[in-house]
């Protein structure tokens, strides 16, 4: 019972002592740029209820999931191939690492040219940045698949669609991971700056609204929920991680203890 | 089987480039929209005469070399000192944890407010980015620390900044430099883009212009030198990394035998 008070203490202590910091030093601001937390916080309520709620959030969240999920797709697939065969992979590898060396969010404005300012351009903005980790990651990591079990597989005459489901993307499953948790934060960031550039709702173009209209504490709520939007991701997709990779993250733990 | 994997890349490349040809020659896409490969290249050289293209470079460069380096010099500082004072980590956790997922392109409205087009505010974002990729890094590394090392070196009376030095440096060394690597990569993205978006100067900048003054060949042939730039810091940072660390896994070599 200690123990767990003790731990609560840990994780709330700081964040309480940053917040209080925050409040107090800005309670008396009179600078336009940094106005009291007090202020900002009763904006809140009045910008992020009702309309503004229902036409700003989910709009960008679902383009990062539809361009996310396209990227996943699509990089694991392509991953899949490209690592399976070693004359592949040696083709592609300069392509793809000049490819992943472009600043995703440079390609706003070529597939603007293609896609219009609409839906489209944003999905396909945020699916073309967060491709190359996910591909990346899972050639790596088809790559490495142990070679004992490929064989042993093979020798058991595993093949085609069940040694992909059952050797192949299990083994390189943490790598893909890693791809996955990587192009998260690059499709937050684009998601956000497609809407910057144009658009006539999502959270991105409303922030910038307000900026241009110096409705400064309202510019402040939207930061704060961008940065409530990532933190929630990330935490949703920890949770799917510890799921889908249970089986991964018990095997090294045991592996630690028994070394 | 090197020599042979450079060919079958080389061939590659030519087969992306070939394809970048002939794909708006065959009218398969509008070559206003996307220009053949060759038009890229022409565009290509006429920027690489033009000495505003420098001054360009050379801005995106300063702000990805000056936010790297203080990203860099704070994520380890504030990492050894999490590590070093007692529960200082444990108390930390929940507010790097909810830090760090912040996109960091939320706070360009800010930065625009506070620095307009100047430097500051791209260092702003850059800073910002890559700072959590370096701290995370050294914490990991700090973890690392083999227990018995430490050990012996407290029985042997080195204090805090000799156990700095020579057991908690050592051991998070390769920790710390992916992250610097990891941190190069996002600081180039992130002073790219607020280049683009804010209109600092710089080669983001010109792309944007780029781009609204209908110059596609122009802007195609920028995005090249991002990505190309992009390769060259990767490059970079693994020769460093390698380089840095030589002597690391010589040592960890001889341990093993």
């Amino acid at each position: 019972m200690r123990l767990l008070f003790l731990r609560i203490a840990f994780v709330f202590a700081l964040p309480a002592v940053l917040v209080a910091v925050w409040w107090v030093a800005s309670d008396g601001s009179t600078d336009v740029y940094w106005p009291p937390l007090r202020t900002i916080l009763e904006t809140f309520p009045d910008v992020w209820t009702g309309d503004r709620l229902k036409d700003d959030v989910p709009p960008s969240v679902l383009r990062l999931t539809g361009g996310y999920a396209l990227a996943a797709v699509v990089g694991v697939a392509l991953g899949t191939v490209i690592g399976s065969y070693r004359r592949v992979r040696a083709v592609c590898e300069p392509v793809l690492e000049f490819l992943r060396a472009v600043p995703p969010p440079v390609l706003v404005p070529v597939i603007m040219l293609f896609a219009g300012i609409g839906d489209t351009m944003k999905v396909t903005v945020i699916a073309s940045g967060c491709v190359w980790p996910i591909l990346l990651n899972t050639v790596e990591g088809v790559r490495a698949v142990d070679p004992v079990m490929a064989e042993t597989a093979r020798s058991y005459g595993v093949t085609g669609v069940a040694r992909l489901r059952h050797v192949v993307l299990p083994s390189a499953s943490p790598q893909i991971f890693a791809g996955l948790r990587q192009a998260l934060s690059i499709g937050i960031i684009l998601m956000v700056i497609s809407e910057m550039f144009a658009a006539s709702n999502g959270l991105g173009f409303t922030i910038v609204q307000f900026q241009r209209s110096f409705a400064i504490p309202d510019m402040w709520t939207g930061i704060l929920v961008l940065g409530l939007l990532g933190f929630l991701l990330s935490v949703v997709f920890q949770l799917v991680e510890r799921r889908v990779l249970g089986w991964y993250h018990g095997l090294r733990a045991s592996t630690r203890r028994s070394s | 089987m090197r020599g042979q994997n450079a060919v079958l890349g080389a061939a590659g490349l030519a087969a992306f480039l070939a394809l970048g040809e002939a794909v708006p020659r065959l009218g398969l896409v509008k070559e206003a929209y996307f220009p053949p490969t060759s038009r890229i290249a022409e565009a290509f050289w006429d920027e690489v005469a033009d000495s505003a293209f420098w001054s360009a470079l050379g801005d995106t460069l300063t702000g990805w070399a000056l936010g790297l380096i203080l990203a860099s010099c704070a994520g380890i500082v504030a990492g050894v000192v999490i590590s070093v004072v007692p529960y200082l980590r444990e108390t930390t956790a929940s507010t790097i944890e909810f830090l760090r997922p912040i996109p960091s392109v939320a706070l360009i409205p800010l930065a625009v407010l506070l620095y307009g087009t100047e430097l500051r505010s791209v260092l702003l974002l850059v800073v910002y980015a890559s700072f959590w990729q370096v701290l995370i890094q050294v914490l990991y590394g700090v973890q690392d620390v083999d227990p018995v090392a430490d050990e012996t070196a407290r029985s042997y009376g080195l204090g805090t900044w000799a156990r700095i030095r020579h057991v908690l440096w050592p051991t998070a060394l390769p920790y710390v430099m992916t992250g610097v690597r990891l941190a190069a990569a996002v600081a180039l993205i992130l002073a790219v883009t607020a280049e683009l978006v804010i209109g600092a100067p710089g080669l983001g900048a010109r792309i944007a212009v780029a781009q609204t003054s209908q110059a596609v060949p122009e802007m195609y042939a920028l995005i090249v030198v991002t990505g190309l730039l992009g390769l060259l810091i990767n490059v970079g940072a693994r020769t460093v990394e390698r380089r840095a660390l030589a002597w690391h896994q010589s040592v960890r070599g001889e341990v093993a035998v």
